[in-house]
């Protein structure tokens, strides 16, 4: 199945593969054609030997324990901590904050910043392809503080050209909220053009990265936003670690979100004061293997190489637009390349909870409905729609089997 | 029966019956009931995105005139259609004993022999029982059409 691929020279996917002991599973009786990254990846031995290492090895809890275990953990927290930072190209390791996904971490900026800041009237600038993680909490804080929604517009292909935020952005301009790449239509929008701009209102930037820190170079100095969300599970990293980057001045003008240990410095029966960042927004006993992981995951990452993945995945979505292109009835949605390593489609005839059914049995795993992108599927005039989104694992062959089965469906469906 | 490769592919036999994909692809009393009378509901899987309208109007307590509009995949439409086919003329007690015996049959309950005639082409839905994602898909005309009986959608 490890076939090779256009830019295969720089990424050896077949050794890449074998880190995965999942991809060797059968499913119905076929090889797994795992093909739904955008909404987890599979997990490299690497990372869940990292985890597992912390249970098996130096379990304690971070941070104020005076024994060996005690240290040693805390030592890999806070080392994950400083791997992750690197990796984003943040300077100072405080910037980020461990949560569980990047729905947390979007809430916590919405909830913590916005809540707190955002006035009856202030505006609050977002897409129309957001994933409802940065939708939703914006609106829950605007209907509580009587801010206004406004929404840049999208080319007639799904694209972002920055003249559009021009176009909604105004003197009450608060915040400005927007994903890196839409988990729906591949768009990859101009982040830094975007902040340049938002910045030059005063407004916050806020990036929902979860869709391409795993698949391109990100570097948060470069992109110059204010606050960026990811989640470690689409990253090859485990469930239930995330991580809301933020610049550290900004994040210390904020209060927490959440109360409760760690988070603070000294407390009264009537007070209490806040630890310094990140720990004031870490309440509680945070998920020490999770943060481990994601910085083996991180490591598995460098390690492959980010240029070389995003040159992998870029040649897969081309091969797989084309493929997809020459069967009868198959419309594409999302803009031509450069884009996310995803593509979204639907096949005239066949539904997309069907056609993902006709697919399962063949052992291709995509996914079918609205991808938590309610408005953007209504403005595209479906209801729902099937993606095939890639990781630095997958193949030609894959789009390849993934092209066959669809071809089966279209003749089960007689469409 | 639909030509598809020999191998994993029972299953999908066994959900994809024909009497589906006719019914999917000849759907039975689509459309709006309009006038005195009528009444419509509206309803929505959160989980795909699927709509589906479905009106009825009562004569002389029984279900006069049933019909639906909507969009969605081939379970979800082809169960709205095999429903309007089953409930027409039926009065609301033995619309909402038929219901009840159609969920229960998607829950993998076996239907007794004295009910299977009944059940009619109905019985062509049983194998989404295997298929527990697609339950939600199977039960949506039905939850709108006990709503429009006053009935409310149990269990969802």
């Amino acid at each position: 199945m490890a076939g090779s691929t256009a830019h295969g020279e720089a990424l050896d996917v077949s050794s890449l593969r074998a880190r995965f002991p999942i991809l060797e599973r059968r499913v119905h009786g076929r090889p797994l054609v795992y093909l739904d990254n955008a909404a987890t990846t599979q997990k490299p031995v690497e990372v869940l030997e990292a985890e597992q290492g912390v249970y098996l090895r130096y379990n304690a809890n971070v941070h104020r324990a005076i024994h060996a275990l005690g240290e040693e953990a805390t030592a890999a927290y806070e080392g994950a901590r400083a791997q992750v930072a690197a990796f984003i190209g943040a300077r100072d390791p405080r910037g980020i904050v461990f949560l569980r996904n990047a729905t947390e971490a979007l809430n916590l900026v919405a909830w913590a910043w916005g809540r707190r800041r955002l006035r009856a009237g202030d505006e609050i600038v977002l897409t129309p392809m957001e994933h409802h993680s940065n939708l939703v909490p914006w609106q829950m804080v605007a209907r509580e503080t009587g801010a206004r929604l406004r929404f840049m517009a999208l080319d007639e292909r799904g694209a972002l050209d920055p003249d559009a935020l021009d176009a909604v952005l105004g003197p009450r301009t608060r915040v400005v909220a927007f994903t890196h790449c839409s988990n729906v239509l591949g768009t990859i929008t101009p982040v830094a053009e975007l902040c340049r701009r938002a910045r030059a209102v005063g407004a916050l930037t806020v990036v929902d990265a979860a869709q391409s820190v795993p698949h391109l170079p990100v570097d948060v100095e470069a992109l110059g936003c204010d606050f960026l969300a990811f989640s470690g599970h689409k990253m090859y990293g485990p469930m239930g670690i995330g991580v809301l980057w933020g610049q550290p001045r900004r994040l210390e003008e904020m209060d927490p979100f959440l109360g409760g240990g760690e988070m603070i410095l000294r407390v009264e029966l009537e007070e209490a004061t806040w630890n310094a960042i990140p720990y004031k927004f870490e309440a509680g006993t945070p998920n020490v293997p999770g943060a481990v992981g994601l910085a083996a995951a991180v490591a598995f990452l460098r390690a492959a190489g980010m240029e070389a993945l995003a040159a992998h995945e870029a040649a897969l979505t081309t091969y797989a637009m084309e493929r997809l292109g020459t069967i009868p009835g198959v419309t594409i949605y999302g803009p031509p390349a450069p884009r996310g390593a995803l593509v979204t489609f639907n096949v005239e005839g066949v539904h997309p909870h069907d056609l993902a059914q006709v697919l399962d049995q063949e052992g291709v795993a995509i996914r079918a409905g609205h991808h938590c992108a309610q408005p953007l599927m209504r403005r595209l005039g479906v209801v729902a729609t099937a993606r095939a989104s890639f990781a630095l694992y997958n193949t030609t062959a894959e789009v390849d089997a993934l092209c066959g089965a669809i071809e089966r469906a279209r003749e089960f469906f007689h469409a | 029966m639909p030509d598809i490769r020999a191998g994993g592919d029972d299953q999908l036999e066994e959900l994809y019956r024909e009497v589906i994909l006719d019914h999917y692809r000849r759907p039975r009393n689509r459309g709006c009931v309009d006038g005195d009378g009528a009444v419509a509901v509206e309803l929505q899987n959160p989980t795909c995105g699927d709509e589906i309208r479905v009106s009825a109007r009562m004569d002389e307590g029984r279900i006069a005139d049933l019909r639906f509009e909507g969009r969605g995949c081939s379970i979800s439409m082809a169960s709205a259609s095999l429903m309007t086919e089953a409930l027409r003329g039926r009065t609301p007690r033995e619309a909402i004993a038929m219901s009840a015996r159609f969920k229960a049959m998607l829950m993998g309950e076996t239907i007794p022999e004295a009910e299977v005639d009944e059940m009619g082409d109905l019985v062509a839905l049983s194998g989404v029982a295997r298929f527990p994602v697609r339950v939600k898909c199977a039960t949506l005309a039905w939850n709108a059409v006990l709503r429009t009986l006053g009935a409310g959608a149990d269990g969802d």
